[in-house]
C-alpha cells in the first residue's frame, strides 16, 4: 500500500512537472513558430535563441498587480482561473507514456478524458459571466456554446477508434494498434479511421479556442474575450490551461490514431513525445495561416457539417467491422 | 479509507443540494447543482460503476449544466428580491407529513428491496473480468433493448417538438 502510494506519487510529481514545464517552453515554441511563419524572429533577447523568455515572462506575471474590478463577483471571479487549469492538468493521468508508464490505466479512460475535458469550458464561462463585463460575458457565451457544440462531433469522432479496440481504456486502444498492414504500413488508426482522424482534429482544435475557432477571444470585436478583466497569475494560468489543454489534445491524438509510443528502434516515450510535437506544430501552423471563422460559419460549420460527418464514420465503420471481423 | 471517501462526498453532496434550494443567486443554485453532482459521481465510483460515474459527469456536469449556466447569463437573471417568505402554517404541517411518507415509503419499501432482495448475476468479481462497460452495455442493447429504442424515440419526438415550438415564431 505504501509503495503503491508512493510510486504514484512520484509518477504524478514527474509527469505534472515536465507537463507545466513543456506549457512553459511550449509558448515559447509558439512565438518562434509563428515568428518565422511571418517571417520576423520571435523572441530572441533573454538569454540564447530567447530561450529564457518563459522564465522571464513567468517572473512578470508573477509580480503585476492582481486586479479585481469593483463590481465582479469576487468568489467566483478568484475561482475561474482554477477551474480552468485543472481539468487541463488531470487528463494526463490517464494517458500511456510508455509500455508501462501510465499514472493509472481506468477501464473507461477515454469517457474519463472527455469528462473532465468537458468540465473546462466552466471556468471559460464563470470567467466571463464575474468579470462584469459585457466583452467577457459575450466571449463566454460564444465559448459555451462552441465548446457544446463541437464536443459533439469530438465524441462521435472517436467512437469508431473504441469500436476497432473493443475498450474505453487508453493503454488497451495503443495495444490494439500494435503490429503493421503487409509488413510496412503501421496498424495505426489513422489509416482506416481517416475521416474520425481529421474530424477529431478540426473539433478538438475548436474545443481549445485557439485560431481559426478563438471567437471567444476575438480581439477585433471582443478585446480579449472572457480574460479581458483578468491580470497577474489569475491571467496566466488562463494562458497555461491553453496550452495544458494543447499538450492534452495532441497526446490523445496520438493515442487515439496514431498508435500512442509504438514506433520502431528508438525508445517508446521519445515516440510519444514525437508524435506529440508533430500535432502541436500543426495546431501552431494552423494559427499561423488560416484566418478567424465568422461564428455563423464556425455553428453551421460544426452542426451541418462535421456532425453528419462523424455519424457516417460510426455507421461505416460498424458495417465494416460487421462485415470483416 | 472507502467509509471516509463515503462520508465526504455523501456530505458534500447533501450540503450542495441544500445549498442548490436555498441560494438566491441562479448561478450559485447552478453552481451547488454541480457540486452535487459531482459528489454524486464519486459515489458511483465507490460502488464500481466506473462507467455510470464517467456518463454522469460527462453528460449532467459536462454538457447539461453548461446549457444551463448560459441560459441564466443569456437571460441576465439576477438574484431574486423577494420579500421574506410567510410560512402557510397548514402548508408547513402539509410538508412535513408528505416528507415524513417519503421517509416511510424509502425505509419500508424500496430499502429492503434493493438490499435484500435478489441479486442479479453481476458482483464484483464477475464484474473485473466481463469490465464495467462492457457490462453494462451487455445489459442494456440485450435485456432491456426495448425500453431502450422506446426511451430514444420518446427523446426523439420531444426534439423535434421543440424545433416545431421554436420554428412557428419565425414564420
Amino acid at each position: 500500500m505504501m509503495d503503491f502510494l508512493v510510486a504514484t506519487v512520484l509518477k504524478i510529481a514527474l509527469v505534472m512537472g515536465l507537463v507545466l514545464l513543456a506549457v512553459a517552453y511550449l509558448t515559447w515554441l509558439e512565438r518562434k513558430v509563428i515568428g518565422d511563419i511571418q517571417v520576423r524572429y520571435g523572441p530572441s533577447r533573454v538569454g540564447r535563441f530567447g530561450l529564457l523568455q518563459p522564465i522571464a515572462d513567468g517572473i512578470k506575471l508573477m509580480f503585476k498587480e492582481d486586479i479585481v474590478p469593483a463590481n465582479a463577483d469576487r468568489l467566483i471571479f478568484c475561482l475561474a482561473p482554477a477551474i480552468s487549469i485543472i481539468p487541463a492538468l488531470i487528463v494526463f493521468a490517464v494517458i500511456p507514456f510508455g509500455p508501462s508508464f501510465v499514472i493509472t490505466d481506468v477501464n473507461v479512460g477515454l469517457l474519463y478524458v472527455f469528462a473532465v475535458t468537458s468540465l473546462g469550458v466552466y471556468g471559460i464561462v464563470l470567467a466571463g459571466w464575474a468579470s462584469n463585463s459585457k466583452y467577457a460575458l459575450l466571449g463566454g457565451l460564444r465559448s459555451s456554446a462552441q465548446m457544446v457544440s463541437y464536443e459533439l462531433s469530438l465524441g462521435l469522432s472517436v467512437v469508431g477508434v473504441v469500436m476497432m479496440a473493443g475498450s474505453l481504456s487508453l493503454v488497451d486502444i495503443v495495444e490494439a494498434q500494435k503490429g503493421s498492414w503487409y509488413g510496412i504500413l503501421p496498424r495505426w488508426n489513422v489509416i482506416p479511421q481517416f475521416l474520425g482522424f481529421v474530424i477529431f482534429l478540426v473539433s478538438s482544435n475548436a474545443e481549445l479556442n485557439r485560431a481559426p475557432f478563438d471567437l471567444p477571444e476575438a480581439e477585433t470585436e471582443l478585446v480579449a474575450g472572457f480574460h479581458t478583466e483578468y491580470s497577474s497569475m489569475k491571467f496566466a494560468l488562463f494562458f497555461m490551461a491553453e496550452y495544458a489543454n494543447m499538450i492534452g489534445a495532441s497526446a490523445m491524438a496520438t493515442t487515439l490514431f496514431l498508435g500512442g509510443w509504438q514506433g520502431p528502434l528508438l525508445p517508446p516515450v521519445f515516440w510519444f513525445v514525437l508524435k506529440v510535437f508533430c500535432f502541436l506544430f500543426l495546431f501552431m501552423w494552423l494559427r499561423a495561416t488560416v484566418p478567424r471563422f465568422r461564428y455563423d460559419q464556425l455553428m453551421g460549420f460544426g452542426w451541418k457539417v462535421l456532425l453528419p460527418l462523424a455519424l457516417v464514420n460510426v455507421m461505416f465503420t460498424a458495417a465494416a467491422l460487421l462485415m470483416f471481423a | 479509507m472507502e467509509w471516509a471517501l463515503f462520508l465526504i462526498f455523501a456530505l458534500v453532496a447533501a450540503v450542495a443540494a441544500a445549498g442548490m434550494v436555498l441560494q438566491r443567486s441562479p448561478i450559485y443554485s447552478a453552481l451547488c447543482l454541480i457540486l452535487a453532482l459531482f459528489a454524486q459521481g464519486g459515489l458511483y465510483v465507490l460502488l464500481h460503476a466506473e462507467l455510470i460515474a464517467a456518463v454522469h459527469i460527462f453528460v449532467y456536469a459536462g454538457a447539461i449544466m453548461v446549457l444551463f449556466l448560459f441560459v441564466i447569463m443569456l437571460l441576465d437573471l439576477r438574484p431574486e428580491s423577494h420579500p421574506p417568505v410567510q410560512f402557510n402554517r397548514v402548508g408547513v404541517l402539509a410538508g412535513f407529513v408528505l416528507a415524513g411518507a417519503l421517509l416511510v415509503e424509502l425505509a419500508l419499501g424500496v430499502g429492503p428491496r434493493i438490499i435484500l432482495g435478489p441479486r442479479g448475476p453481476y458482483d464484483l468479481e464477475t464484474l473485473r473480468m466481463v469490465g464495467n462497460t462492457q457490462a453494462v452495455g451487455r445489459v442494456l442493447f440485450g435485456e432491456y433493448l426495448i425500453p431502450f429504442e422506446l426511451t430514444s424515440v420518446i427523446l426523439l419526438a420531444a426534439m423535434v417538438g421543440a424545433m416545431v415550438l421554436a420554428k412557428r415564431r419565425l414564420e
